[in-house]
């Protein structure tokens, strides 16, 4: 090995691109946000001054922002609770065995390839709250297979709607846990299986005591990144109801202030928004780093 | 010796995308060319379209010598354009010209020093004689006049079936006298078997609806009075429209928050319901479903608003620093002039904003809103930016979803008054 700069000189040059406009654009410009947000920048005009905290103070208590808070929780509880369990269950049964696995494998991981706009807009038709005669939709589907008990106003109930837009982000991302977890299955290795049934395990005790402890790290990193997903969720919302009161989230209400010019307040959301999904990213990214550190 | 051929390759390659980097600037305005205007607007497509093309048809016949640089940006009704303008306006790169609607939406441009007064370009070009009264009043904040409409557009019109309603008994030719006659009539749709007597649709289509019940219950003057705070928002006028906007609310179909305006209309084309507020590009709806005016649908000024003529306009300004300023008076002289509106507004389906319109060249519907448009008091539209500043707008536009959601009319009038309070300062 060459010493000093010889050492690390060359990947450092390597790296530098990166980390010089990661620097810029991402770290650089979450400092101006940040920056933005302090001021008192509501309309087009350049003046402002600092105000401190005043901004987030005002947001945090304002009914607004916090209906959006809560819808934002609904949708994230709903999402992650559905993409978990579909994902484990079609990464369980893959993993027992199907003929035709590659072909369930492909239909349940495409929908991930199409862009949440797209399939917001079909979305956005097939969950329509018109019933009885005006139905379209999944209303019209359930009343022509005698369902008709089941109708019901999607996105539009009061409290539960946002479970309603969460059913589109499911399809959609299901298969990504699935693959996940699928991987997870496999990395598991035969010897345990066979030593476990040598053992006298049955198949179901062979998953619940040998294979699903091993897969709770793919659990947790599944789950990290499922939430900071539906932190974010914006454009599936935008394509199925636009921006208005009832599926109102904070990443919808930061475009609302952005477009009316209010500088500091959407500066401010965006703030929260970064905090939050700090919350999650943080504490795993420590822990990682503890684990690879202790496993060099 | 093969090391050395590898990075000898890598060498050249690496001096390759230098230069590939280096390509020159695309950019091919140029500035020291006096005789050109950047326009920008977001008619890129559509009847907007036609409408800006004919425009240019009339602007290239009065200036032959000015070159017409279409910076249109399309998509989201305007909004991709207002985001990329703000950039423009922040980077003081400003075009020549830009389009906005008229009225409050310009206090945030105005405010921020970023247009130009255009008083004494209405003086000299006999403007001020050429436009109603109340439509310079509306256009004036301040004693100064910062933008030149091309088209006017009502948004209180009433649009009825005619055979829904005469299966209920209802002559369609007569409008209700106020809020309460109407209601009336629509309890009596209902009871005929129509599901849903008013349709109506997303968030903007609700303000305004709930501009159209303001303005039948304040009368002209007191609605325009809530725009500088001399009628108060939380005041018995108020109160009754909120009132008598839940009592709408009763007779619209149930999934209306998820509709846009043309998928409400719709209920109205294909006989679902009876009336349908909107404003008057609706028209172009009726026109490509082959229904004719007064024979399958006719419309009326919303129940208690007659006299009144709710206007919203697309308007020019010219901006401070633009880089050829004398082309974009000419742009300007050409929209405002006799030929430049009426070329226009045939091709857009709105009315020209000068009185001297000759009435015989519109279709049966625009000949109403003209009449209507000379004699009518003026009032600004809330929905489409000529009352309020965005800011505000969008504020009461968040506080009449959430009404539609959980009809709470004190929280309603309550977020309304703040809205008021932190936009009037």
């Amino acid at each position: 090995m060459r010493k000093g700069v010889r050492n690390w000189g060359p990947p450092l040059l390597l790296v530098s691109p990166t980390i010089i406009i990661l620097g810029i654009f991402v770290y650089g410009l979450i400092a101006a946000n940040i920056q933005v947000s302090t001021t008192n920048r509501h309309s087009l005009s350049p003046e402002s001054e600092f105000v401190g905290l005043e901004n987030y103070m005002a947001l945090l208590s304002e009914d607004r922002f916090l209906h959006s808070l809560f819808n934002l929780v609904m949708f994230t509880v709903v999402f992650i609770a559905g993409t978990m369990l579909f994902g484990f269950i079609w990464a369980w049964m893959l993993d027992k065995g199907v003929s035709a696995e590659g072909i369930f494998r492909s239909v349940y991981l495409f929908p991930m390839a199409i862009s949440f706009v797209a399939s917001g807009v079909v979305w956005r038709w097939l969950l329509n709250s018109a019933e009885g005669d005006r139905a379209s939709g999944l209303n019209r589907i359930f009343e022509s297979l005698g369902l008709g008990f089941l109708q019901n106003a999607w996105w539009n109930e009061p409290i539960w709607g946002m479970a309603a837009i969460a059913m589109p982000a499911i399809w959609q991302l299901s298969g990504y846990v699935m693959a996940l977890f699928l991987a997870g299955f496999r990395g598991v290795p035969q010897e345990l299986r066979e030593a476990a049934r040598m053992d006298g395990a049955s198949e179901w005790k062979l998953y619940r005591y040998v294979v699903f402890p091993q897969l709770s790290p793919i659990a947790l990193s599944a789950l990290i990144i499922v939430s900071h997903m539906s932190l974010k969720v914006f454009d599936l919302i935008m394509s199925i109801t636009g921006s208005i009161y009832q599926t109102e989230v904070p990443a919808t209400y930061m475009w609302v202030t952005l477009t009316s010019n209010d500088y500091a307040k959407s500066a401010t959301i965006a703030t929260i928004l970064l905090l939050l999904a700090s919350l999650f990213i943080i504490p795993y990214l420590i822990q990682t780093w503890r684990s690879e550190k202790a496993n060099r | 010796m093969r090391k050395r051929r590898l990075s000898l390759i890598a060498g050249v390659a690496l001096a390759g995308l230098t230069l590939a980097g280096c390509s020159p600037a695309s950019e091919s305005t140029d500035t020291a060319n006096a005789d050109q205007v950047e326009v920008f607007t977001w008619w890129a497509s559509g009847s907007e379209k036609v409408g800006l093309d004919a425009l240019v048809g009339v602007f290239n016949e009065q200036y032959p010598d000015v070159e017409f640089n279409n910076a249109a940006v399309a998509g989201g009704a305007g909004s991709n354009a207002k985001a990329a303008l703000a950039s423009r306006l922040e980077a003081n790169n400003p075009p020549d010209t830009f389009q906005a609607h008229a009225g409050a939406e310009l206090t945030d441009y105005v405010a921020a020093g970023q247009l130009q007064d255009l008083s004494s370009f209405y003086a000299d070009n006999g403007l001020n004689e050429a436009f109603p009264a109340t439509l310079i009043d509306q256009l004036t904040s301040d004693g100064k006049i910062y933008s030149v409409p091309s088209n006017i557009h009502r948004a209180n019109v009433t649009w009825v079936n005619v055979s829904v309603l005469e299966g209920a008994g209802i002559d369609p030719n007569v409008a209700p006298a106020d809020m309460d006659a109407w209601i009336a009539d629509l309890q009596k749709l209902k009871d005929s078997g129509i599901e849903t007597p008013l349709s109506l649709g997303t968030e903007w289509t609700q303000m305004q609806l709930m501009e159209n019940v303001l303005i039948a219950d304040l009368g002209a003057e007191g609605y325009s009075g809530l725009w500088d705070g001399t009628t108060p928002w939380d005041g018995p006028g108020v109160a009754t429209a909120v009132d008598h906007y839940g009592q709408l609310l009763d007779f619209v179909n149930s999934d209306y928050v998820g509709l846009d305006w043309d998928a409400a209309m719709q209920l109205v084309l294909d006989g679902n319901a009876g009336y349908n507020v909107m404003g008057d590009w609706a028209e172009a709806a009726f026109v490509q479903a082959g229904q004719t005016y007064d024979t399958e649908y006719t419309t009326w000024a919303t129940p208690g608003t007659d006299g009144i003529f709710d206007f919203l306009a697309d308007s020019f300004t010219l901006p401070v620093g633009a880089p050829h300023e004398a082309a974009a008076i000419d742009w300007l002289t050409t929209i405002s002039s006799a030929e430049g509106q009426k070329a226009f507004n045939i091709a857009k389906g709105s009315i020209p904003a000068r009185t001297d319109a000759v009435a015989s060249d519109y279709p049966a519907y625009q000949q109403t809103a003209l009449k209507s448009f000379g004699e009518d008091t003026v009032v600004s539209s809330l929905a489409h930016g000529a009352a309020a500043p965005s800011s505000w707008s969008a504020d009461l536009s968040s506080a009449i979803g959430k009404f539609g959601a959980d009809r709470k009319s004190d929280a309603l009038i309550a977020a309304m008054v703040s809205a008021a309070s932190s936009a009037l300062g």
